[in-house]
């Protein structure tokens, strides 16, 4: 434990020397700090276990669901061309509601207001399945989530989250992700965490996971109390996330460690 | 749903040594592992895989509870003859999943 605080004194003072915004063009994907098996493993369709959701998704695509009896492709056609780049988007302004939704959120409306279904669970397999087949559309593109004066507040919020203290160990998201990437946290590389790939599927989950998912393991490790999945602070950290890695590629189904 | 995801080359030549991958969705849950309460989480993995090349079988694993979910199984074998490739897997709490791809061999 000394020793643990020691490491973090240390990582504070690094912090002080080196600390500011990652320039945009030393951003790194995960994956570049990542193996050469993962990366492998990412890159080809027929080892990549993300792909498992992709093709559960495109069956539920396709599937009439709901009161209505519709399926998602009646309105929205081809996926592949009806969904490109959606993902790299997201969150975007939802004028109904008044803020940015995040993609799954944005599933889950037109389920409940087209469909007539109920909501599907976060982090059920149906909703990754359906989220990792929209988001596998904008593979290869840029990230570009909107930054006007509707989502600018919401932006600005995720970037007073990122950088605030938090949790008994007091660190905020930048002391790790943007002052001490690419070295070691217990014997694991700290990411700059890019949410490049997601839903992707880590290895240490053994299965397909949302970046709230992700966000809400950091804040545990941090010992800070996660926020509830698809609460307001979380979906302002993912658009201010979202934003901070614009112009990277999006790689969704991704695999990380 | 899409459970298992095959990548056989569809053309080969005749001896060509060719490359098979599978991935199946499955939890792989040890047996080893306890619910909050204490009780035990029974063992639920694929026990046994077994490909075949017109019905004659080419290769065959058995599967442990330390294999992770979501099994990748890769191995190469020789392109004798036009036909299909059977691979099926077993396991626990009477789990079965078959799947074929074709290959033409010239």
């Amino acid at each position: 434990m000394r020793g643990f605080r020691a490491a973090l004194c240390l990582a504070a003072l690094a912090a002080s020397a080196s600390a500011g915004e990652i320039p945009l063009g030393e951003r790194r994907s995960g994956y570049d700090l990542m193996g050469r098996e993962t990366r492998a493993m990412q890159d080809d369709d027929t080892a990549n276990p993300g792909m498992l959701w992709v093709l559960e998704g495109e069956t539920l695509w396709n599937k009439k669901t709901g009161h209505a009896a519709r399926a998602c492709a009646e309105c929205h056609g081809d996926a592949r061309t009806s969904m490109k780049g959606v993902a790299a988007r997201h969150p975007a302004f939802d004028a109904a509601r008044g803020r940015p939704v995040t993609l799954e959120q944005r599933i889950n409306a037109c389920r409940v207001e087209r469909q007539k279904a109920p909501a599907l669970a976060y982090e059920s397999r149906e909703l990754l399945a359906l989220t990792a087949y929209v988001a596998r559309q904008s593979r290869g593109l840029p990230i570009d989530v909107a930054t006007d004066e509707r989502t600018r507040p919401f932006l600005e919020a995720g970037r007073a989250t990122f950088y605030r203290r938090q949790g008994q160990l007091n660190l905020a998201c930048n002391q790790c992700h943007d002052d001490n990437w690419g070295r070691r946290l217990a014997g694991n590389v700290v990411p700059q965490g890019h949410p490049t790939g997601y839903p992707l599927y880590r290895l240490e989950w053994q299965s397909l996971g949302s970046l709230e998912r992700r966000l809400r393991g950091c804040l545990t490790g941090i010992r800070a109390e996660p926020y509830d999945f698809g609460a307001a602070e979380l979906v302002n950290l993912e658009l201010f996330l979202m934003w901070r890695a614009r112009g990277m590629t999006f790689e969704t189904p991704a695999v990380r460690p | 749903m899409a459970n298992a995801l095959i990548n056989v080359p569809p053309r080969a030549k005749r001896g060509e040594i060719i490359e098979i991958k599978t991935l199946i969705s499955h939890p792989m849950e040890t047996g080893y592992r306890r619910t909050q309460t204490g009780t035990a989480v029974p063992r639920d993995i694929i026990r046994t895989f077994v490909a075949t090349y017109n019905g004659a079988e080419i290769f065959r694993a058995e599967l442990h509870p330390a294999i992770a979910a979501n099994p990748f199984i890769a191995f190469s074998t020789v392109a004798t003859e036009s036909g299909t490739l059977t691979f099926q897997w077993t396991g626990d709490r009477g789990f079965s999943e078959t799947a074929s791809a074709a290959i033409t061999v010239e």
